[in-house]
């Protein structure tokens, strides 16, 4: 089933020899306002920027790292002040469970033409969004160091951290591995990704009672901590920004990281030259003995807002089509992700994605409670790898807060 | 006064705080009690650029009419007072059934949100609120003996750290004390440690919180006591200078019994702030070693999780804290304002 990211990758090569089949971006006309609320990075740039050529009727656009704070309130009113919220398989969840999106069947019927059908995002039978990019977290390392180690790109973190002890030996760096694992939502994903690695199930089957106070558990803790020596020392302070920049000043070796930073990591306006240079693209790692990826998958798209007027949600919906139109994809549109869309050819950024797509990599669950989870773990393992406390309480602290929230939601008795 | 006269000239006043302080209050203790309703949980099959899986989701006509007939949610009580976030009742008594002794009580009772929030809450209050009136007097007895060309540019100067954004003075020193900063770095020198980080140790973080709340807050009590400094009797000094009382002597026993009710004011404010801190902890990066009752309002609030009756409970539980802390300065200002009135 995930061979569908392929087949995309393919499809997409083909397609562009034969792009312009498809709705011309200088004609979107729309009637009613438009106004987008999304996370701020490049590629949703791109997205809101082809929004905003439509003609007729005005089109904002709200970008911000606070957009999860945001969006939901913004869209709770009647009629409400978003038309439309850029979000990923995480977020959507929270607009899901406060309703505030509307189905989009009848306006991908209407307007929906040149869509893939692995671009919707169906809950329950109806499609909820339009899926437009995927991302993922990989392996990136810079050639130059490893060489010098004489070790090759690892395939697993075991393997990674047996790498760093020789680095680290040798004098090379004093500290070789980086990571986004700043405590709150960053650490979380981190152990989210590792504990999949580890073949581990974070609900009890078809129920919303937490387990992940075990084995698979206390090797996911152990892992992130064996890793964490040989990061700076102010590891939890460092998110995705703080930890590009480490690597861009040529302090950090390996690391794993979304695909979406790896662009800016190899832009000469950004970052310097031998970092440049030799910063080489990886597959997701393996962690002990399993097959699966330590990774999750992840696609960012668009929704519609419920609380709005049929005209303003046909016209958010033709912007929105306008801002994916595969005739936007141009030099500078391309390299920004992984594209869902028609037209769209993997560069030397994109190849760590594919490969996580390739290697089976677990999408993001998109549970309802995951929100909870993930927050949860954000607080209470760092405890943990501050070294204040075994693995096993912290877990056991996890699972506590979890499910005092999970209560207070609705979401257990 | 009148009391009509009294009743017209307060009226704005009191609308106001009713309209602004008194109903949210009344608005959040009543959102406290009430939590969301029992999600209706189905499973669905859902499909995403990666493939269609079995998924569960919440069953969104069901929830919708539960939230129709009964908008506020589920009445719970002090349930959401009492979990785990909060106040912890059971696993307190749990861990007081449990632990040997004081130390292991409280270092188990350190893993609990609330009561670890609580520690650093109430260090950083009772270390930050004395340091700043000391510095703050410290600064305006000098500023005041400068000669008058000068004290200007440096009541300007003075002022600075009050004047930039919290959340911009953290940032910039956060990066100054970072282990790859200027500040960072001359430490790493001096100790001569090359792994020594200020932000990686929680005694350190606490230690750098607690300094930039001085830093910042100084000035606020310096610019009040300056101000003070400006009405002084001046035949009282003379009198005291005749008696042969040290420049200490003149501090101690003339100009601050004259600052007191100031200073019993810039307390009050300054514990009231501090209590609340904030936008150190965000600006820092220092939630992993640092959090307040405020924090957790901020990140129940954001985010995916959005735990609304928590952050309510929260605010309320802010409130009290603050009156408890308040209580022994308010009671002394009703004390002396009695005994003003009765002369």
């Amino acid at each position: 089933m995930i061979k569908n990211i392929m087949r995309l990758v393919v499809a997409s090569a083909i397609a562009v020899f034969a792009a312009p089949i498809f709705a011309d971006g200088h004609g979107c006309k729309i009637s009613a306002r438009v106004s987008i609320v999304g996370n701020e990075f490049p590629a949703i740039h791109a997205v809101a920027d082809g929004a905003k050529v439509c003609k007729g009727s005005e089109v904002k656009a709200n970008l911000t790292a606070d957009h999860q704070k945001i969006n939901v309130a913004g869209m709770s009113g009647n009629p409400a002040e978003y038309t439309s919220a850029i979000i990923a398989n995480s977020s959507i969840v929270a607009l899901m469970n406060n309703d505030v999106i509307r189905p989009l069947d009848d306006l991908v019927a209407k307007h929906g033409k040149g869509l893939k059908k692995n671009q919707l995002i169906t809950i329950n039978g109806k499609v909820m969004a339009i899926a437009f990019m995927a991302n993922a977290q990989h392996l990136v390392y810079r050639s130059d160091i490893l060489e010098k180690a004489g070790i090759s790109a690892p395939k697993t973190y075991e393997e990674m951290l047996a790498g760093a002890k020789i680095i680290k030996d040798k004098g090379l760096m004093d500290y070789p591995l980086g990571g986004a694992y700043k405590a709150g939502w960053n650490l979380a994903q981190e152990f989210t990704n590792m504990y999949i690695g580890h073949g581990g199930e974070f609900f009890k089957s078809g129920s919303a009672e937490v387990s992940i106070n075990n084995a698979k558990g206390v090797a996911t803790l152990e892992m992130l901590k064996a890793l964490s020596a040989y990061m700076n020392p102010d590891f939890l302070t460092h998110d995705s920004n703080a930890t590009s920049a480490e690597w861009k000043a040529g302090n950090v070796a390996m690391m794993n990281m979304w695909g979406s930073r790896m662009g800016p990591l190899m832009d000469p306006e950004q970052s310097t030259p031998t970092v440049v240079k030799t910063t080489t693209l990886g597959d997701p790692m393996t962690v002990g003995g399993g097959s699966t990826p330590a990774t999750t998958l992840w696609w960012d798209g668009w929704t519609v807002a419920k609380n709005i007027s049929d005209a303003e949600a046909e016209a958010t919906f033709k912007a929105m089509m306008n801002g994916i139109n595969p005739k936007r994809l141009d030099d500078k549109m391309m390299p920004l992700a992984v594209w869902l869309i028609e037209g769209f050819k993997p560069g030397p950024a994109n190849v760590g994605v594919a490969a996580a797509a390739r290697m089976n990599a677990i999408p993001y669950p998109m549970l309802p409670y995951q929100g909870l989870l993930h927050s949860a773990l954000g607080s209470e393992i760092v405890d943990f790898m501050q070294g204040k406390e075994d693995a096993a309480t912290a877990l056991a602290d996890v699972e506590a807060a979890y499910t005092a929230a999970a209560k207070e939601k609705g979401f257990l008795n | 006064m009148k009391h009509k006269t009294f009743f017209w000239f307060f009226l704005p006043t009191a609308s106001a705080m009713l309209l602004f302080i008194a109903l949210p209050i009344f608005s959040i203790v009543i959102q406290s009690l009430f939590t969301p309703h029992d999600a209706v949980i189905i499973v669905t099959e859902n499909c995403d650029p990666f493939g269609c899986k079995q998924e569960t989701t919440i069953d969104q006509e069901a929830t919708r009419d539960l939230r129709k007939s009964e908008p506020l949610g589920k009445f719970v009580g002090l349930e959401i007072y009492k979990d785990r976030g909060h106040l912890a009742v059971n696993e307190v008594k749990e861990i007081w059934i449990e632990s040997n002794n004081f130390t292991e009580f409280k270092k188990n009772i350190g893993n609990l949100p609330f009561y670890r929030a609580m520690a650093f809450t109430l260090t950083f209050t009772f270390t930050v609120t004395p340091l700043m009136l000391v510095f703050g007097f410290i600064i305006a007895l000098a500023v005041n003996s400068l000669h008058h060309n000068l004290k200007g540019l440096t009541i300007f100067f003075s002022l600075l750290p009050m004047i930039v954004s919290p959340l911009i003075g953290s940032l910039v020193l956060f990066w100054m004390i970072d282990s790859r900063g200027i500040i960072g770095e001359a430490l790493q020198y001096v100790f001569e440690d090359p792994d020594l980080s200020l932000k990686a140790s929680t005694g350190l973080t606490w230690v750098m919180l607690i300094v930039y709340g001085v830093w910042h807050a100084a000035p606020f009590s310096f610019v009040v006591f300056y101000a003070g400094l400006q009405t002084l009797p001046m035949d009282t000094i003379e009198s005291a200078k005749i008696d042969g009382a040290s420049r200490l002597q003149q501090v101690w026993y003339v100009v601050i019994p004259h600052l007191m009710p100031l200073i019993t004011f810039v307390a009050l404010m300054q514990l009231m702030d501090n209590f609340r801190v904030f936008e150190p902890i965000v600006g820092f990066s220092a939630e992993a070693h640092a959090q307040s009752l405020s924090w957790f309002i901020f990140n129940d609030l954001g985010g995916e999780t959005r735990l609304l009756s928590s952050a309510a409970t929260s605010s309320v539980l802010t409130i009290i804290g603050v009156s408890i802390l308040l209580f022994p300065v308010l009671i002394r200002t009703w004390r002396d304002f009695n005994e003003k009135s009765a002369k």
